[in-house]
């Protein structure tokens, strides 16, 4: 069984934000939303200073409060590739779950439902990548299943140095930036 | 120095992050209340069985019921997804507070209605004579037990349930606290017991809810001392957000409304009531009460303002 998860070169990220427009226009995310954000983090004191990008998205969480708080089964773990999904038509719209996620990566679409990243599997389901991964003009992102010794996703982990966001919340992110 | 540049994860850039208004604060101070007024509804019938007097007992299960539904009201509004409301009741979700909540207001009703009718007059319940026959049948010891313990046990499922429900959603430090339960229990049952020595005609009724009432406020002063004592000392995270009312942006509202006059200054004039000092007045209860309200609008808002560093 899948488990689907992403590791993102933090040297070759740009901060073009490619990978947020493809996104919004693959998802029809609507205006004034996002499913995916650029975040830079500026180190050190001047003129020392070490700025790291970083690609941000639903963390597709290992252990994710989203799913547990929500009181009607529509945030759930999908079979395939574990990945955190939202069933709209069973949603009521409680936003229980966009105040439980420590990213920020969920919204509630005007149409009333919770939106987030997912993980494009209408197009993953296809043999596709996700969009953003698709589009990446430096090829920052690599997509795959962490269950899988031997895809290029474990591979990178398990051989080059790497951090997840907010580790201490402890939601177990299958997102690893690597440095 | 780490400077964090980011189009989202704030609530100040990103609105959609501070999900909760007032809905939210309304409907847990609601829900307080009507647990504070069952657990003492049920206090009330085990203290004084049978009694013939102008008890309180017989008005608080009917000012519940009304409570209750503006509540759920508030709650609803909050809803961005009206319409499929009923989904929370075509399951059961073991792992969301959110969803035990629902299930427990739905046993609130039924209990509620039933110690209603269990009080009222003879007059009053006779005119229909089925009406008057269950209210006789309820009022009979066993029947009276089980009302007893339905009120006491769903008031504090009620009660604690309001404040697990905020401590559940693990991404707000602020409210990653054990003591958010029992807190918000204890300042239901103050709410609860306020508003019922506010309205209560027998003077000794009305004195053993006043001195609960002071209990219920003591101890809610622990709790809280407890709640910012334990964030303050556990992470960074927590610390960070204890500072929002040590301090930062909510400490003013925190300290004066809800610490000052919503609970040390209505004690005060409180224990004056008690010890018969000075004669019974409206605004200690009052206080109480908006202290209550206020500590529902300060933790909701100041929780969604925590974040993990
Ligand atoms: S990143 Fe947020 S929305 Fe995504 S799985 Fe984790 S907690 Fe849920
Ligand atoms: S907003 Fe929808 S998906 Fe989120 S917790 Fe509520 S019902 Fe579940």
């Amino acid at each position: 069984m899948a488990r689907f998860g992403m590791a993102i070169d933090t040297t070759k990220c740009v901060g073009c934000m490619d990978c947020i427009v493809a996104c919004k226009t693959e998802n029809d995310v609507p205006d004034g939303y996002c499913r995916d954000w650029i975040a830079k983090r500026v180190e050190g004191r001047m003129p020392d200073l070490r700025m790291t990008i970083t690609s941000e998205r639903c963390n597709h969480c290992d252990n994710p409060p989203c799913v547990t708080c929500c009181p009607t089964g529509a945030s759930h773990v999908h079979v395939y590739g574990k990945i955190v999904l939202v069933d709209h038509g069973k949603c009521i719209g409680c936003k229980a779950c966009v105040a439980s996620c420590p990213y920020g990566a969920r919204f509630m679409h005007p149409d009333g439902y919770a939106d987030k990243c997912t993980f494009c599997i209408h197009r993953v389901d296809k043999g596709q990548l996700p969009a953003c991964v698709e589009v990446c003009p430096t090829r920052c992102m690599t997509f795959g299943d962490l269950d899988d010794p031997q895809s290029e996703v474990s591979r990178l982990v398990a051989g080059r140095k790497h951090f997840v966001l907010k580790p201490d919340a402890g939601t177990g992110p299958r997102i690893f930036y690597l440095e | 120095m780490l400077e964090l540049l980011t189009t989202r994860n704030n609530p100040m850039i990103d609105p959609s992050l501070h999900v909760w208004g007032w809905e939210i604060p309304v409907y847990l101070f609601l829900g307080g209340w009507v647990a504070g007024a069952m657990v003492l509804s049920g206090w009330l019938m085990h203290r004084d069985p049978g009694t013939e007097r102008p008890s309180v007992t017989r008005l608080l299960p009917w000012v519940g019921l009304v409570l209750i539904s503006l509540g759920m009201v508030a709650l609803f509004l909050d809803l961005e997804h009206k319409l499929y409301v009923w989904r929370m009741y075509a399951t059961f979700q073991p792992t969301s507070p959110m969803s035990w909540g629902g299930w427990i207001l739905i046993g609130v009703y039924p209990v509620l209605l039933l110690a209603g009718i269990a009080g009222l007059p003879p007059a009053l319940a006779d005119a229909w004579a089925p009406l008057g026959t269950l209210a006789r049948r309820l009022r009979q010891s066993d029947a009276r037990r089980a009302l007893v313990l339905a009120n006491i046990t769903f008031g504090v499922g009620l009660g604690i349930y309001t404040g697990i429900l905020l401590s559940s959603l693990g991404a707000r430090p602020l409210w990653a606290s054990g003591v958010l339960g029992p807190l918000f229990l204890v300042s239901g049952l103050s709410t609860g017991a306020a508003f019922a020595h506010m309205i209560a005609r027998d003077p000794d009724e009305q004195s053993a809810l006043l001195r609960s009432d002071n209990l219920f406020l003591l101890t809610e002063l622990a709790l809280i001392a407890l709640f910012l004592i334990g964030l303050a000392t556990s992470g960074v995270a927590q610390a960070q957000a204890a500072s929002l009312l040590l301090g930062g942006p909510y400490t003013a509202a925190f300290w004066v409304l809800v610490v000052g006059l919503g609970i040390v200054l209505p004690l005060a004039i409180q224990s004056l009531m008690a010890t018969r000092r000075i004669g019974h007045t409206l605004v200690a209860p009052m206080l109480v009460m908006g202290g209550g309200l206020a500590l529902r609008f300060v933790v909701v808002a100041a929780g969604q303002a925590s974040f993990w560093p």
